[in-house]
């Protein structure tokens, strides 16, 4: 089982309801968001294009964040989704300072909070906040080691790209084009 | 913008307080709601209790989930409710904000010091309720009860307006008529006998081609359509999007027409001049139900897609083009009649156009064109007859705006101002839920209206411009703390929805239902609110259609079969008499022509902005509803002020960089209160600027929205009004830039 996620550009308008739908979901405090949105414009007038992105952890398999932490608070938890251990994090932000999608916040509790794929949820089998609030269904959460999910489903049909490849950090979010 | 520049706007304002996440304890009591165990937060129970959104007028029903500690934890979608499908709109999903915003109005209060200069005193309802039956009495007595007059928008309008019409008077306005919609359900009205309703009647879900002119849904939020946009496209629909901004429909547009503002009137005649000369209109459908094709024909001979290119500046192969598109997906097409269409004065002519474009593309009355809605027959709870008022807002107007179906708020605005030839001006006003600073054009003549009276009440859960104006202002609770009115709005299926409290009023706060029958009382009219309590009132309507409170607080949403199987009834061309004068779809309008206003379209040319103006169009974001959310934590979180846009020559011109704060200057001098940041983009045309409505507050008490970003309001000071139903055409206005304050600067 590897959980994944994809956002289709196509669809999303960039309404944001995703981040609210997390912030009131996961009591994040006002002023903090797990999940955001990126919009950007190519070209001049008339001749443009727009692409919106929601955005959030990508859930790495191979995450720097996890790596960096040294009390193992940052971790692997069900279906590959990286949770931090709030009574285990010492708020150092080694993990903060190694993300490059820059998906983390210090919570004003004092640990360190980001997108946790809604795993409480997941695990009931319901999906993640961001996901089943979405007016445009832009996203589909699922499995990615299962050929059969609607997620492998669009992936194989679909042309699709995740952010900063180049990293290496092989990130589970992608978005479908 | 960088993703971590982005990233970082949404984390600037710094958290504070402890999460709000307890540990489980015992399950306690509900006696309202339903305990839930399918969708709860790890270590917390909940219960959900059915309501539907007040944040738009789209009313989307949803269920408000609380927990243990009586907090109102989130709100989500109803799964049966065909107008949320089960998901709300970012405003709808943050409405908690609005509950836990600290600023909310909290006590009756009565004025102090001079009106506008926000200086009240507390009082208590029974007191409030005395100063304002005592007003009212006086004015009755003095000048007759038809001198008050109540402007409204939300729910509670139901509930003051009997109380005012047990009072004696009629004069009842919402905003949305006048100052929005109105000109599309007179145009509507006009050719096909009815209106376009609300919610709207587009079958988009079907629809092969959508053609939306100003229509920038995925900004605008209206849950229906953008749900059923993103479902149509993905079935292979096509969207023409006619806007002089790239809006964020415009992105996922197969064509988007740039055009030059003022001008959509030109292209849809074009547009009907090549369908019918290229022989692409619906054929059988014009023949069997049209009135007026050949007066029609003849109307568009000379307006090409050439001539359209001079005033539109739309290539006529464009013309060309999206007319093909169009004539090739009809009759599953929707020319989409708008909403806000209040632009230039000659509006209900352009939205004729509108709909006699879909007329003769056969898309009324046809599956992914326009359906026929239905709604469940509801009784209200008996009351004896009103007693009839002996004037009312139109004898103000003696033979002009002849076709507005409903009270124009501007028209009772203008009415309020004494004049000489006038025998009766208002007296006084009850504004519930808007706040007219900012909706009604011309602040100025406004304001002159406010001190011409002898009573102005305003109920509201928020601190407004227009609080601050009030006598005295009722403290209303949020619509997550009460009961309203069952929602019963025509769909494609009839359903009812039921709003309840899912938590007791914070504050000093009251619902509306309870505010109008204390004023009655106290004006001796409360046989004419007969019922003991909301609860009784609803459970006694709610059983004429066989189902009961107790019913509705378990499911929320009931859906009920169509009476008539009717949904598209032009879809196999049967026989159907319109309700107009004809019996037909009236291409060429009867009505219009009989009231002595243009029975077919014309193009008019609209003035342009002068050298070094711009014109001034505003519109919506996905997380706003104007002022109703200008200070909610949750959505300002998202979006805490607005930006002008202003194209990249045009800030290079004037030496404009982005987030520079200036301010706005319009056609009369006029100067917005507030500055406004810069947002420099090629997404909006040369000769025009953009900004979002609903910013730019000036009251203090509103904590977050106070003097964030600017109002368009401030600057839209000359209205053209359109002579058929008085809609106040507000797009007309043009703007420059200034880099410093004016010299009045408000409180
Ligand atoms: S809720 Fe959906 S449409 Fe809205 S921003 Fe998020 S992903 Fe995009
Ligand atoms: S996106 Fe950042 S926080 Fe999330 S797993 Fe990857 S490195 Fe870690
Ligand atoms: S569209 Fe949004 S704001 Fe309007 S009623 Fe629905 S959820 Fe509420």
């Amino acid at each position: 089982m590897r959980y994944g996620m994809a956002v289709d550009t196509l669809k999303c308008v960039g309404c944001s309801d995703c981040v609210v739908a997390c912030q009131t979901e996961n009591d994040v405090p006002i002023g903090y968001c797990r999940d955001w949105i990126v919009e950007k414009t190519f070209g001049s007038y008339p001749e443009l294009q727009l692409e919106i992105r929601s955005e959030r952890c990508n859930h790495c398999a191979n995450a720097p964040c996890v790596r960096t932490c040294p009390t193992e608070a940052s971790h692997y938890g069900p279906g590959g989704v990286v949770l931090v251990e709030e009574n285990e994090c010492i708020g150092c932000k080694a993990c903060i300072t190694s993300c490059p999608y820059d998906a983390r916040f210090v919570h004003p509790e004092g640990y360190v909070d980001k997108c946790t794929f809604c795993i409480h949820r997941v695990e009931k089998g319901q999906n993640p906040a961001c996901v089943s609030v979405c007016p445009t269904h832009a996203m589909i959460f699922g499995d990615m080691d299962d050929p059969n999910s609607e997620l492998s489903k669009a992936m194989a049909t679909r042309k699709w790209k995740a952010l900063i490849p180049e990293a290496g950090t092989d990130p589970k979010v992608f978005y479908l084009l | 913008m960088s993703h971590t520049m982005n990233r970082r706007e949404f984390i600037k304002i710094a958290g504070v307080g402890a999460s709000s996440l307890a540990f489980a304890t015992p399950l306690f009591d509900f006696s309202k709601g339903e305990v839930l165990a399918p969708d709860t937060h790890p270590g917390m129970y909940s219960k959900r209790t059915p309501t539907y959104c007040e944040i738009c007028f789209w009313k989307c029903a949803g269920w408000v989930h609380t927990n243990e500690a009586g907090n109102i934890w989130k709100i989500t979608g109803h799964e049966d409710d065909p107008h949320s499908n089960g998901r709300l709109c970012p405003r709808g999903t943050g409405g908690v904000g609005m509950y836990n915003d600290e600023d909310r109005l909290k006590t009756p209060l009565i004025r102090t010091g001079k009106r506008g200069s926000q200086t009240f005193r507390e009082a208590s309802w029974d007191e409030a309720f005395e100063y304002i039956a005592d007003g009212l009495k006086k004015i009755a007595e003095e000048h007759g009860p038809e001198c008050v007059a109540l402007f409204t928008h939300g729910s509670g309008g139901t509930y003051f307006g009997d109380m005012l019409k047990a009072y004696g008077s009629n004069n009842i306005a919402a905003p949305s008529y006048a100052q929005c919609r109105g000109p599309r359900e007179v145009g509507f009205i006009s050719t096909y006998g009815e209106g376009v309703q609300s919610p709207e009647r587009v079958d988009i879900r079907d629809t092969r081609c959508l053609v939306l002119i100003g229509s920038h849904f995925g900004e605008n939020m209206h849950n229906g359509p953008v749900q059923e946009i993103s479902q149509a496209t993905g079935k292979g629909a096509s969207i023409i999007t006619v806007d002089p901004r790239f809006s964020t429909v415009a992105s996922k547009s197969k064509f988007w027409l740039p055009i030059k503002p003022a001008t959509d009137l030109a292209l849809l005649l074009a547009w009907m001049h090549v369908i019918i000369y290229e022989g692409l209109y619906d054929k059988e459908y014009v023949e069997k139900y049209t009135y007026g094709f050949e007066d029609l024909k003849a109307h568009v001979a000379g307006m090409t897609p050439e001539w359209a290119y001079g005033i539109t500046t739309i290539k006529p192969e464009q013309i060309r083009a999206t007319a093909r598109e169009m004539a090739n997906a009809s009759p599953r097409v929707i020319i989409h009649p708008g909403r806000h269409v209040t632009w230039y004065g000659d509006d209900t002519q352009r939205l004729r156009a509108v709909a006699i474009l879909n007329a003769i593309l056969g898309s009324w009355g046809r599956r992914g064109g326009y359906y026929y809605p239905e709604k469940v027959s509801f009784k209200s709870y008996p009351h004896p007859p009103f007693p009839k008022p002996k004037r009312t807002w139109k004898d103000a107007y003696p033979g002009q705006y002849k076709l507005a179906g409903l009270a124009l708020a501007s028209g009772i605005c203008d009415a309020t101002v004494p004049t000489t030839e006038r025998d009766c001006s208002f007296k006084g006003w009850i504004v519930n839920g808007t706040n007219l600073i900012h909706t009604l054009p011309n602040q100025e003549n406004t304001l002159k209206a406010i001190d011409a009276l002898d009573l102005m009440v305003v109920i509201d859960t928020m601190p407004m411009e227009i609080t601050g104006y009030a006598d005295v202002i009722l403290p209303e609770c949020t619509y997550l703390e009460r009961y309203d009115s069952i929602r019963v709005s025509p769909h494609r299926e009839p359903t009812i929805a039921l709003r309840m409290p899912a938590a007791e009023p914070k504050y000093n706060t009251k619902p509306a239902w309870w505010m109008a029958k204390g004023i009655a009382e106290k004006l001796g009219l409360g046989h004419y609110l007969p019922w003991k309590n909301i609860e009784e009132k609803l459970d006694w309507e709610l059983k004429q259609v066989g189902t009961s409170l107790q019913e509705m607080k378990r499911i929320g949403v009931k859906k009920f079969e169509r009476e008539y199987d009717d949904l598209y009834p032009m879809e196999d061309l049967a026989d159907f008499e319109f309700n107009t004068n004809t019996g037909k779809i009236e291409l060429y309008s009867t009505a219009m022509e009989d009231e002595g206003y243009d029975p077919l379209p014309k193009y008019t040319h609209h003035e342009e902005p002068p050298y070094g103006y711009y014109r001034l169009n505003y519109g919506r974001a996905p997380m706003h509803t104007f002022s109703r959310t200008a200070n909610n934590p949750n959505l300002t979180d998202l979006m805490d002020e607005n930006s002008v846009w202003v194209n990249p020559k045009v800030a290079k011109g004037w030496d404009l960089k982005n987030d520079q704060y200036v301010w706005l200057e319009n056609q009369d001098g006029v100067i917005t209160k507030t500055p406004i940041k810069v947002r420099v983009t090629e997404r909006i045309r040369f000769d025009s600027v953009f900004v979002v409505h609903g910013f730019g507050h000036t009251n203090r008490h509103l904590s977050r929205a106070n003097g964030r970003g600017a109002s368009d309001a401030d600057l839209i000071t000359r209205v053209h009004t359109d002579p058929v139903m008085g809609g106040t055409g507000m797009r007309g206005n043009f703007v420059t830039f200034r880099f410093e304050a004016g010299e009045e600067v408000s409180s």
